[in-house]
């Protein structure tokens, strides 16, 4: 079984605050970029399966030349090998296009995963994209992996409330949630070889993709407004403060 | 010139990091107002292969290289000065003195397990009334037959009560003083060993810091690491190794006590605005910005000249001198800018500045330091080779 995880360089959360918008617009960040946090998830997913069922879990980021250190950090972790393929200034769609092409070029791949959605695009789109692409089944919200085989892979997957088990003859894509497991930290011995490992590059035209125009423009981006904060302090006896107390969260609702 | 770090280093940062940010600083305040030692960490420290990092791989290590022990110290004394201590001391101290001085034997008996993590070591250098004076330690190691019988007291010991393995040192000739000093791996459960905790400090609280006694205890000489009278180069060369990991250790409080100040300056607003505009206030967190970085790249050199086997005496001291009053400073201020909050054991600020205060003292005081950089200003004073230098920085061995 060959679990094939896509990941995408994303800033760090914590540095989003700082982005400009103009920045936003062009891609261009000057932040500190990590893995995105729902992809570790997907990271440690692949890896439990290969562990679990037998196989190995490679990775595949769609980006320009940082993401490389993004795919370090995955084969930090323990995934066998990556591939990186350029970005054509490609919306969800085309990524999805990329990816799938990269997909039928390796040829034996089992399984997808990918995490939930992404810290900055936040579309969640990928995933049933690249199955649409590739006419394979999509399993989404997957919190644990019950088995993995050549006949059928079989998931738990919580849809609002409720969960429920499915099965499915592979190949297939799978987004996982954070539930699936908390992401490994990488060993030493991966992180000498990850930082020397030479990780290839393909185009488009490698994989014999035409990459779809992008149907989604973004035309304006903006920071949210100030949040209208402010504090209000309640004196007095303890009991007419409490009462002060409800009737001012009775008046916005919250109670 | 490069002062960039290589991409592994940046990976091993990463990594340590986000350990430090995830297991090791959330669970410090508790055992910090316990005085309880954190001892869940050891384990998962070992199973990361923090506790032998810069060991090679054939001794049991992750093998990595020195600059890689820097990087854990300044991630994990971020979180706390307790825990990077445990790195400074378990294998600063204690498994790289072995993998220097010892023999193959003694690497596979006592190496090997400190670097997996499964054995703790310390180190007994200092006693009640010999600190910084090494020549006037009391501790005697009389030999007797194939062993060695050793007496005397060890105080101020990191790791006292939780070591499995603690090398000490006594004198086996008292007329030659430091000359007539011999270093002894001591194990636990050596009958007359006895170990104990010191419950009132200032600072380090999660910190296990006591005294180990010695009443007769007979060491085999198999136990006695480099020849008789070797012991002061042992021990002087165990703390070159050590001192640079303080100094890393030393960053990560200027880092993490810049952090909380740049927050709470945003944050905190008097007379109708932000703190952070006011020129005083930005004055204390420009210097820590600085020596941030001075201190930062005066370990580095110091963890580079190990990696080239370069003997780095006059450099780890520098920066052990340097960063810690930096650490001291840098913490001070920020109690300061905190105001009555950085008081109050609420906030963070004021456990950095109590432990703090400990570095400026442990592994050599500042006076003892800048002793050291005026004789060797001067020209009075200069490194001779020693029998066992620390062996460079050679992944092939490192990794084999």
């Amino acid at each position: 079984m060959r679990y094939l995880v896509c990941i995408k360089q994303t800033p760090d959360t914590a540095e989003l605050p700082k982005v400009k918008p103009e920045e936003a617009a062009s891609g261009e960040l000057s932040i500190q970029q990590v893995v995105n946090p729902w992809d570790e998830h997907a990271i440690e997913a692949a890896l439990q399966m290969a562990e679990n069922f037998g196989g190995l879990a490679s990775v595949i980021s769609v980006g320009g030349e940082k993401a490389i250190e993004a795919l370090r950090s995955a084969l930090a972790m323990g995934c066998k090998d990556a591939t990186l393929v350029e970005n054509a200034d490609a919306d969800a769609w085309g990524v999805a296009a990329l990816l799938a092409g990269a997909v039928n070029h390796m040829g034996d791949v089992n399984v997808v995963v990918t995490g939930q959605m992404t810290v900055d695009g936040n579309s969640g789109m990928v995933p049933v994209a690249v199955a649409r692409k590739l006419d394979w089944p999509v399993l989404t919200g997957v919190a644990k992996v019950l088995n993995v085989s050549e006949d059928a892979v079989e998931v738990e997957r919580v849809v609002g409330q409720a969960r429920h088990t499915v099965k499915v003859k592979p190949p297939v894509v799978l987004s996982v949630i954070k539930e699936i497991g908390e992401p490994r930290y990488p060993t030493f011995i991966n992180i000498r070889k990850a930082a020397r490992v030479k990780i290839p590059v393909l185009s488009a035209d490698d994989l014999g993709v035409t990459v779809p125009p992008p149907v989604v423009h973004l035309s304006n981006f903006r920071k949210p407004p100030a949040r209208d904060a402010h504090v209000q302090l309640f004196d007095g006896p303890a009991d007419e403060a409490a009462g002060a107390l409800i009737d001012a969260l009775l008046a916005e609702k919250v109670l | 010139m490069d002062f960039a770090l290589t991409t592994e280093h940046k990976m091993v940062q990463d990594m340590v990091r986000s350990f430090a940010e995830k297991e090791v600083r959330p669970i410090i305040p508790e055992y910090d107002e316990r005085h309880e030692y954190p001892r869940e960490l050891l384990p998962r420290m070992a199973e990361l292969g923090i506790m032998g990092i810069c060991i090679p791989v054939r001794y049991g290590g992750a093998g990595m290289d020195y600059i890689s022990l820097g990087i854990v110290s300044e991630a994990l004394e971020w979180a706390d000065a307790s825990v990077r201590e445990t790195i400074a001391v378990h294998l600063a101290l204690n498994a790289l003195a072995v993998f220097q001085w010892g023999t193959e034997e003694q690497k596979q008996r006592f190496l090997v397990p400190l670097a997996t993590g499964e054995k703790v070591g310390c180190y007994g250098l200092t006693e009640p009334a010999a600190g910084s004076d090494v020549a006037g330690l009391k501790s005697t190691a009389r030999r007797d037959g194939d062993d060695y019988i050793l007496n005397g007291e060890k105080m101020w010991i990191t790791l006292a009560d939780v070591a499995d393995y603690m090398l000490v040192f006594a004198k086996t000739d008292p007329e030659k003083k430091h000359r007539g000093i011999t270093a002894f791996m001591l194990e636990r459960g050596m009958k007359g060993l006895t170990t104990g905790t010191i419950e009132k400090k200032m600072g380090v609280w999660a910190s296990n810091t006591g005294w180990i006694n010695m009443d007769d205890v007979r060491v085999p000489k198999e136990n006695r690491i480099g020849e008789e009278g070797e012991g002061f180069k042992v021990a002087m060369s165990a703390l070159d190794n050590a001192r640079m990991t303080v100094a890393a250790g030393a960053a990560g409080t200027i880092r993490a006590v810049m952090e909380l100040s740049i927050k709470y300056a945003h944050e905190r607003q008097t007379f109708g605005q932000p703190i952070a505009n006011y020129q005083l206030v930005q004055q204390m967190i420009a210097k820590m910005a600085l020596n941030y970085d001075i201190a930062t790249m005066l370990w580095q050199r110091s963890a580079w000249l190990k990696n080239q086997g370069v003997r780095n005496t006059r450099e780890t001291s520098q920066a052990k001198w340097f960063a810690t009053e930096a650490a001291w400073q840098a913490a001070s201020d920020a109690v300061q800018i905190h105001g009555a909050y950085g008081f109050s054991s609420e906030y963070e600020v004021e456990r950095y500045l109590r432990n703090a205060k400990g570095a400026v003292i442990y592994e050599g005081t500042t006076q003892i330091h800048e002793l050291m950089q005026a004789r060797y200003a001067l020209g009075w004073r200069q490194d001779k080779p020693i029998r066992c230098e620390l062996p460079a920085y050679d992944p092939d061995f490192w990794q084999e």
